[in-house]
């Protein structure tokens, strides 16, 4: 009895924190998607390129790794926003496929960027000193960096909605997004908007890539292989939505964890399955505006 | 007496179901590329099968217009359909060939009866979907398809019983490029057809079919079950020629490539698949000598290049200049 609750827990604990990984990584996708209707299969590039600087700030430039992470952030925000003017922006209302196509180019691109500077194994990342070991809670002992990867996630999410709540930025974003046109009949500025709306997302999902290295690590093909699974966030919570995505992280990331610890046999098979029947069921996601 | 515009434009329809003399040229190509490069006929085997695969894309991306991240999946089914009973003492190519062509066909089926009902970026991911869970079935079940470690043990007979599979790949040659002109006589029939046109319909739109009474849902899940099918026989040719199948047949990444290769010829022209598949696959052998790290670079470039300039791909830049040089001409 004890073991299956001390598994249920150990289940929810490193579910949640794969969770935070996999919805700041994927929050951007969900506004890219539902704001510009732009299908953007190169989201993980973000992540990854986040990643990537934070480890050669940390390992090869000295820097510690509480500055690391926003420097690297901010680099790959503001590397963000020309790629949005001159390659994003063409594609804006074209079909699917170009946007799919376009997109896939630059994974294609990144993979190769990736291994030519970085080599083609995984970057190594060791959590700083303060953050490693474990954390004791009560009778039940805790990896630290984990914790903190819960907690800090926690807190740019609570940040996050706030801010679209109660912000004059995140008021002008839900207006896009419900009508472009009337947002822009109104005086939005709404190609500044979706330059910086890009932008933001970018950052989260740097920010993501990088404080979630040690779940899912900085590899050449980063992201190729995981852009199932931001898709699925996308896809199942909703476009458009940011309390969406972030239900469906919660869901895959705790279920995939389950599966993977009690069903290994099946790997994420059921995970793909799952999907299915919730896109089926809700062709929107669970909370997109149908 | 001078004829009636009209006419012309009548003539003009008319004429275009007709076989144009230029598309003898692929298949001349073909028979003279038997003869001038004895020593890549291997290669030439799974370029001629990969272009079946193109084919079956183009059908469902290109006239249907169904964007699919996932047509891989039924490569894959085709190429284990073949690769298993190849291991398992029924290596007769024909018979994996149509075995083959049967399974990916019923697995094209059932799922497109359950996805084809979704629209835009739902197909999209439902397509990914169906791959990324046929994928990591195969990856699962180790003791039919071998896993990760690919299938072991297929012993591929002679082709009806008289063509034994050599070395140097000319069975191998002549034997896809007999399968590739049966779904290329099937793939044209079928784009000229009523049924083709009805197709480009729905393309262009949806909601006008629904009006005039197509049924538009059944005519999806016809050409979708149509190209899963031959997607399925291009599995079955690659299986059986190289007699290796490993999980890579049936990944998103495959299917994203053969999309990639069917944009580069250019894509809704039937050709598409015969342009861009052999200059990709001919490219990637000459480069990914040199280094497969900047082949992907180059591909990725290419790409976005492709997508913000030249849409049309290949034959699109062909028909550009083409129509440049008639209107010159005119004047």
């Amino acid at each position: 009895m004890d073991s299956a609750l001390s598994a249920a827990i150990s289940i929810a604990f490193h579910g949640t924190a794969f969770a935070m990984v996999l919805y700041l990584v994927s929050v951007g996708l969900s506004v890219t998607m539902g704001l510009m209707g732009f299908v953007n299969l190169a989201h993980g590039v973000f992540a990854v390129a986040g990643g990537y600087f934070m480890t050669t700030l940390i390992f090869r430039l000295g820097v510690p790794f509480y500055l690391a992470v926003p420097l690297a952030t901010l680099a790959v925000a503001l590397l963000s926003v020309p790629l949005e003017r001159f390659l994003y922006r063409p594609l804006y209302g074209a079909s699917d496929l170009d946007q799919v196509l376009m997109t896939m180019g630059l994974v294609f691109m990144s993979v190769a960027v990736g291994k030519y500077f970085w080599g083609p194994t995984a970057q190594p990342f060791y959590p700083p000193s303060a953050l490693s070991g474990q954390l004791q809670f009560g009778l039940r002992s805790f990896p630290a960096y984990r914790s903190f990867l819960i907690g800090s996630g926690a807190a740019l999410v609570t940040l996050l909605w706030l801010g679209l709540d109660r912000t004059r930025f995140g008021a002008q974003i839900r207006a896009a997004v419900d009508n472009r046109q009337m947002a822009q009949s109104v005086g939005i500025n709404t190609s500044r908007l979706f330059t910086l709306a890009f932008a933001l997302g970018s950052a989260l999902a740097a920010l993501g890539g990088s404080l979630g290295a040690e779940i899912m690590a900085i590899s050449p093909s980063y992201a190729l292989d995981h852009l199932v699974y931001f898709l699925i966030v996308v896809a199942v919570g909703g476009l458009g939505t940011i309390r969406g995505p972030f239900v469906a992280a919660m869901l895959l990331g705790i279920s995939d964890t389950a599966f993977k610890y009690l069903l290994p046999e099946f790997g994420a098979f059921f995970i793909y399955a799952l999907t299915m029947a919730v896109l089926l069921w809700k062709p929107r996601g669970l909370f997109g505006q149908a | 007496m001078t004829t009636k515009p009209e006419n012309d434009v009548v003539a003009r329809f008319a004429r275009r179901h007709r076989l144009h003399a230029m598309e003898a040229l692929p298949w001349l190509l073909i028979v003279v590329g038997f003869f001038l490069f004895p020593d890549y006929l291997a290669l030439g085997a799974q370029i001629l099968a990969t272009t079946l695969f193109g084919l079956s894309v183009d059908l469902v991306l290109g006239y249907a217009g169904i964007v699919t991240l996932g047509h891989a999946a039924f490569f894959g089914v085709g190429a284990y359909t073949a690769g298993y009973l190849a291991a398992h003492g029924m290596g007769a190519p024909i018979i994996g060939l149509i075995a083959a062509t049967a399974m990916a066909g019923a697995v094209g089926l059932l799922s497109g009866l359950i996805i084809l009902r979704a629209q835009g970026l739902s197909i999209l991911m439902l397509t990914l979907v169906v791959c990324v869970m046929l994928q990591e079935a195969a990856n699962k079940a180790t003791s039919i398809t071998g896993g990760a470690d690919g299938l072991q043990g297929m012993q591929v007979s002679p082709v009806l019983g008289l063509f034994r599979f050599d070395l140097y790949g000319k069975t191998a040659y002549w034997y896809a490029a007999i399968v590739l002109f049966l779904g290329w006589v099937v793939a044209r029939t079928l784009v000229h057809s009523p049924f083709g046109r009805s197709l480009t319909g729905i393309r262009e739109n949806v909601a006008r079919m629904h009006a005039i009474g197509t049924p538009v849902f059944g005519r999806l899940l016809t050409i979708y079950t149509i190209s899963a099918a031959m997607a399925g026989a291009a599995g079955a040719l690659i299986a059986d020629t190289t007699g290796l199948v490993a999980l890579n047949a049936i990944s998103v990444d495959f299917s994203g490539l053969i999309l990639v290769m069917v944009i580069f010829g250019g894509v809704g022209r039937l050709y598409g698949a015969f342009v861009g598949v052999p200059l990709y696959m001919i490219a990637q052998d000459r480069f990914s000598q040199i280094d497969p790290t900047y082949w992907y670079f180059w591909i990725g470039l290419l790409l976005v290049v492709v997508v913000l300039f030249a849409r049309g791909g290949v034959l699109g830049l062909i028909d550009m200049v083409w129509q440049r040089v008639q209107r010159r001409r005119k004047r």
